[in-house]
């Protein structure tokens, strides 16, 4: 025995001996409790009365634990007692059923059972008076359906927990296959003071209680059934012995105690079992149950009813009537004030007259004031309780903790109380959940026995809202920096991919230009080899992020293993390219390092400084909302700065020490570009196709627009496909795609494939300027289109991200595929650039660089003239002025003609928008 | 609207704080009465005396710190504290004495900390302390059993401070001064005929067992629980034993530690002080167990015949770090917790 169970004080094991003399069974006692006045006797000396049809009802949408139900009527519909009249809107969710006939009036906020008087959406009925049933179906032979379809069956009646919480309950009877219940418990102990549903509808109706029983025995597969019932109920466990006396079905009485309805403490006295700290009863191999749901669940297999109404008792002494009614859901507790002879003056709809005092909702010890009596009856209201002051007074002023440990003494958890209650009142949140702040069941023994009227409970749930509250914001900052990093970690991803592949293009290129001069492999290892580490870098970041996702139960974590598969496959591939380019390039000499370090280390900047500006607005944008995450927002972003800060100078130091280095002029393929174009443009109509005729269907405003832009794109791709026909034509030669002979032979000045290939670039023609200069142009118009489109998807990713939305997946990889398309149409653009250029060079014997340097240089030069001239005008000397006309002249001519030079040499490329 | 708007739990118990303060009074009735019959009329107006000047000084420290006075002198807590130090000063104490020791008591040991729920220190023993220190002569004139002032008015002379109007009064040691003293002389214990009453030293066992009948009075009320007095007698007789069997001339009978000085009032009246005793179930029991303990020793082996007052106020600093360490096993959780944490 436990030493410590020595130091408890001892408590009767029961005040009617006779009554437990008919247990066979041990009882276990819990720690602590109370015995609090029982004042069942007001209520529990009259028959269960039928409740009102009151004109209105009131049906809030969340009657029970979970999400909200979703209405499947509309205002003014009929609807037929029994008719569902709201769905189940998650598997933790249950439906609305209309308690009687009548039409739906409103679906709007009303009060309703909440502890803070919020309101909530509710859907308002008013009766028709006739209660004109829907078409029910009874399941009496419920033994021959699969166990599934009973399951379902208390889902769709919306059935949930009838004691306190209101949990549905066919999440509590469907049982993974693996779980071995050994006790169904049925939890008919009322030990409120106070409450009498559970004893009067025991009383009455034993056998429907005990056929509920069975059937949730034939659920759950328990291998002992237990009925607890206090033992200040006789009446109610010599009926249910009567009941239950050819079944296997175990009343068991127990001594009256509160709290011993608690879920927790029933099982522990009845079984012994604890249930773990943040477990469930189903760990120990217990499942309980409600002596009302048992009920519920009678009604419907007998008789095929859904849930709509409940035991309520109406008691304290303000009623003149008091007594158990079978409450319709929704009917408001004015309408019961009245049945029961609290008087009312019916003086406006929201009035309350002159009643004043209390009035509770739930019991004494964990029921909630309401200070609305139109809040409604839901599927959890056991008991109204209307006091006057004389009864349940105004609680008195709260006086010094003298620390007598009476709180310690009564906790049904063994806890602190009073160390709680010290540090819940000091903020010190740490403290108090390391003293097990989470244990608390909120019962109020404690608040009960405190001498100084304390109001223990009040802190605690205080401090556990803000315990709460903290760990929400964790868990907010913990997902914010998740996406943060991954964010990134696609960004770098990205940017690795793209450098290998413009690597990969140039090397191929080069290897066109000048088949005999290499046998270099196409492609730059060393890129190749980080774009897979970083792959893989990515998608290790990914999986990490999905983990933690996981395991918090995030609503992202579909989203996230989405991009984690992507990354994954991403991933694949680079390494696949690595091992292909390995084994090409094995016999050949080492890459050759293709890129220019100086436009890389630019691009870098770019790229690094975007991120910071993007930082910097989302650290903003944080402060702004006044998130938690601003912080740590505004470190990355400081971050971010440094690194651009640090490519800045490399780039700088890089431009010192190779001012020469000119990249290679590239050379696409124009005619598989344009085919890429082609398809591209024309999978962008289609889509955008769709969207328009989606809009259109959904009468959207932005569906002419969207057609718009349809048309538009259509008018692109035909004529991209009009060029790609041109192009075909004109460089039939240039289809060939580069000659894998070129990678493995050893070249030889006569390759012809080689030769042809390279030929159409190196002898280029005022023709192929012309082409070139009307795809840049199209190019161009493409980039532009698909950068705004990416830019746009983005602020919708963002904004969809802040408020959470549900379809973020597909949001993302519609940015990705964008900003694809853009990152393509750019590069394609950059090559033809280049292209161009060194077309020019060829042509004007100058690149363009140096063209543009000769105009602004000869232009400086008359300005400088100019100056002079107005200088020596001023002075007023004469032949100066004449010497200085004449060179102005010259030099003007001169800067007249590098322009031109300049100009035409870009028309003639066609880079003069680019 | 006249709904009252609260939070659960909406019943309330019957418990107050005034009232729990006011049983603990009632419960020193039975002692207050054997202290004066055996003393005369000091005891009662010593306690008298100590009321006035507590609910006077905690009435201005409250003012001062501008509280609601009469809300929280309602909690009687004052009135407990003068009682408690009244009972525990000698009868022939003069005025000033209680008067010193009553106000350090509500001020500094008490209301200075925080008031009622905030002071570490019991407030009662902390005056007794400083009055035993600072007025050794006066804390330690006790009249031998039966031998005090026949009329009211000797006590009065004597509250008054005119003590050399009495001198005629017989002063005499206490069973536990008188032990003390003969420690390891068997023939001159045998012959000191106040170590030898019914069972315990002469009117000091009915001093005890009067305060033991207000202390069971305070179980059967639910007002304390046994823990610490449980604690507290059970560890002074451990102590006791094994010495006395060893060796009787030098150590003395458990019974006679149960019974002598102030072992039954500091049991159910001092160390259950909740403020500052220990407030888990073993914390109770350690800390009052380490009182009987730290008692037996300052008696038995220390420099003073009583040591209620000092072992009780070196383990009220230790009460939170005791609480730390025995904090319950929590519903649900295999192992309770150790420490802050």
């Amino acid at each position: 025995m436990n030493l410590l169970s020595l130091l408890r004080p001892r408590k009767p094991a029961s005040a009617h001996p006779p009554l437990a003399a008919g247990n066979t069974r041990r009882l276990h006692d819990f720690h602590g409790g109370i015995h609090p006045p029982q004042h069942k006797t007001l209520s529990n000396q009259t028959p269960i009365r039928p409740g009102p049809i009151p004109r209105t009802l009131v049906l809030p949408l969340n009657m029970h634990i979970g999400a909200p139900a979703l209405p499947c009527v509309q205002v003014g519909d009929t609807v037929l007692k029994g008719q569902k009249i709201a769905d189940a809107s998650g598997p933790v969710s249950a439906p609305v059923h209309a308690p009687t006939s009548g039409v739906v009036s409103a679906i709007e906020a009303r009060p309703i059972q909440h502890p803070s008087g919020l309101d909530a959406l509710c859907i308002v009925l008013d009766t028709d008076g006739e209660d004109r049933w829907a078409p029910l179906t009874p399941h009496p032979d419920y033994h021959l359906l699969p166990r599934a379809e009973l399951v379902n069956l208390i889902r769709e009646a919306g059935i949930a927990g009838m004691g306190g919480a209101g949990f549905p309950t066919a999440i509590k009877v469907n049982l993974r296959d693996s779980q071995r219940i050994e006790q169904l418990i049925i939890n008919a102990v009322e030990c409120e003071p106070y409450i009498t549903a559970d004893d009067r509808l025991m009383r009455e109706r034993a056998d429907g209680v005990i056929a509920g029983v069975q059937a949730l025995q034939y659920l759950v597969q328990p291998q002992e059934t237990l009925i607890g019932i206090e033992d200040n109920k006789p009446e109610a466990i010599a009926a249910m012995r009567a009941a239950a006396a050819n079944t296997d079905i175990e009343i068991v009485v127990v001594p009256t105690k509160y709290p011993s309805g608690g879920e927790k403490q029933l099982i522990q006295v009845l079984t012994g079992k604890e249930v773990r700290a943040g477990g469930l009863p189903a760990e120990v191999g217990v499942v309980c149950h409600n002596t009302g749901t048992a009920w519920a669940i009678h009604r419907l297999l007998s008789h095929g009813e859904p849930l709509i109404s409940r035991i309520t008792t109406l008691t304290g002494t303000a009623f003149s009537n008091p007594g158990n009614v079978e409450v319709l859901l929704g009917t408001q507790v004015r309408d019961l004030l009245a049945f029961g002879g609290v008087t009312v003056p019916d003086n406006g709809e929201y009035s309350y007259g002159e009643y004043s005092g209390r009035l509770i909702m739930g019991g004494p010890m964990m029921g909630f004031s309401i200070d609305h009596p139109a809040v409604p009856v839901v599927k959890t209201t056991n008991c109204i309780i209307a006091a006057p002051p004389e009864e349940l007074p105004e609680p008195e002023p709260e006086q010094p903790c003298i620390r007598c440990g009476a709180c310690a003494e009564v906790c049904p958890a063994d806890l602190l109380p009073q160390q709680l209650y010290w540090y819940s009142k000091a903020g010190e949140f740490d403290r108090a959940q390391h003293y097990n702040l989470m244990d608390c069941i909120e019962c109020g023994a404690c608040a009960y026995v405190c001498p100084s009227h304390i109001p223990l409970v009040q802190y605690y749930r205080f401090a556990k809202g803000a315990l709460r509250q903290q760990a929400a914001e964790q868990q907010k900052a913990d997902r914010a920096r998740e996406r943060f990093e991954a964010r990134m970690a696609r960004i770098e991803r990205e940017k690795a991919e793209k450098d290998a592949k413009r690597q990969a293009r140039l090397a191929a290129s080069r290897q066109k230009q000048a088949p005999g001069s290499s046998t270099a492999p196409t492609v730059d290892m060393a890129a190749l080899k980080a774009a897979s580490l970083e792959a893989s870098s990515a998608y290790k970041a990914a999986v990490k992020a999905l983990k933690a996702a996981e395991a918090t139960g995030d609503g992202d974590a579909e989203a996230l293993r989405a991009e984690a598969d992507a990354l994954k496959a991403r991933a694949d591939s680079a390494k696949a390219a690595v091992r292909d380019a390995k084994d090409s390039g094995a016999a050949t000499t080492p890459a050759v390092p293709a890129s220019d370090p100086v436009a890389d280390l630019k691009k870098a900047v770019a790229e690094a400084s975007s991120a910071y500006k993007q930082a910097v607005k989302a650290a903003k944008e944080a402060e702004a909302s006044g998130s938690a995450e601003a912080a740590s927002l505004r470190a990355e972003a400081d971050t971010l700065k440094g690194r651009a800060d640090e490519l800045k100078n490399a780039l700088r130091e890089a431009k010192e020490q190779a001012p020469a280095v000119t990249p290679a002029p590239p050379a696409a393929d124009p005619v598989a570009e344009l085919k890429k174009a082609v398809g591209e443009a024309s999978s962008q109509y289609k889509s955008a196709l769709k969207a328009a005729k989606a809009a259109a269907e959904d009468n959207a405003d932005d569906a002419d627009a969207l057609r718009a832009r349809a048309d538009e794109l259509k008018a692109r791709a035909d004529q991209l496909k009009a060029e790609l026909r041109d192009a075909k034509e004109r460089a039939p030669a240039t289809v060939a795609p580069v000659a894998p002979a070129t990678l493995t032979t050893p070249a030889t000045p006569d390759t012809q494939a080689a030769t042809d290939a390279t030929a159409p670039v190196a002898a280029s023609t005022d023709a192929d300027s012309a082409a070139r200069a009307k795809r840049m142009k199209a190019l161009k118009t493409a980039y532009n289109m698909a950068s705004k489109q990416w830019k746009d998807a983005s602020a919708a990713l963002e904004r969809a991200t802040r408020e959470g939305a549900d379809d973020l997946a597909v949001q993302q990889a519609r940015v990705d595929k964008l900003k694809k398309k853009a990152d393509l149409a750019k590069e394609q653009l950059n090559l033809l650039v280049d292209e161009a250029k060194a077309a020019m060079k060829q042509a004007t014997g100058s690149d363009l660089k140096t063209l543009k340097l000769a105009a602004a240089r000869s232009e400086s030069a008359a300005r400088e003239k100019t100056a002079a001239l107005a200088a020596a005008r001023e002075a007023g000397d004469e032949a100066q002025i004449t010497v200085l006309q004449q060179e102005l002249a010259a030099a003007e001519q001169a800067a007249l003609e590098a322009a031109r030079t300049l100009k035409q040499a870009v028309a003639d490329q066609g880079l003069a928008d680019v | 609207m006249a709904l009252i708007k609260v939070t659960s739990p909406h019943a309330t118990g019957q418990q107050r704080t005034g009232r729990l303060m006011r049983e603990v009074m009632l419960a020193t009735l039975p002692g207050l009465a054997v202290l004066t019959w055996l003393f005369g009329w000091g005891s009662l107006i010593n306690v008298i005396w100590a009321m006035l000047i507590a609910l006077a000084s905690e009435a201005a420290v409250l003012k001062a710190r501008g509280k609601d006075v009469a809300f929280y002198l309602r909690d009687n807590s004052a009135l407990v504290t003068a009682v408690l130090l009244a009972l525990a000063i000698p009868p022939s104490a003069p005025w000033w004495l209680t008067l010193i020791g009553v106000s350090f008591s509500i001020v500094v040991a008490k209301q200075l900390y925080g008031g009622l729920g905030m002071n570490p220190f019991n407030p009662a023993m902390a005056g007794y302390v400083l009055l035993l220190i600072s007025f050794p002569i006066e804390m330690t004139r006790w009249f031998a059993p039966g031998e005090g002032p026949e009329h009211f008015m000797g006590s009065v002379h004597l509250f008054l401070g005119r003590y050399a109007e009495t001198v005629d009064l017989m002063t005499g040691a206490t069973p536990l001064d008188s032990f003390r003293t003969w420690a390891g002389d068997a023939t001159a214990l045998a012959n000191e005929h106040i170590l030898h009453g019914v069972f315990a030293g002469v009117g000091w066992e009915w001093v005890n067992v009067a305060f033991l009948l207000g202390g069971l009075y305070l179980l059967w009320r639910g007002i304390i629980t046994w823990h610490i007095p449980a604690g507290f007698l059970g560890a002074l007789a451990l102590c006791a034993l094994p010495f006395w069997l060893y060796d009787p001339a030098r150590f003395a009978s458990p019974l006679f530690h149960l019974f002598s000085g102030a072992a039954m009032f500091g049991a159910f009246f001092i160390a259950t002080d909740p403020v500052s005793a220990a407030t888990s179930r073993w914390g109770r029991l350690i800390y009052a167990a380490l009182i009987g303990v730290l008692i037996w020793v300052i008696r038995s082996l220390g420099g003073y015949p009583d040591a209620v007052a000092f072992a009780v106020l070196l383990l009220n600093l230790a009460a939170p770090t005791i609480d730390y360490y025995t904090q319950p096993r929590t519903y649900g959780h295999d192992k309770a917790k150790r420490g802050t944490g």
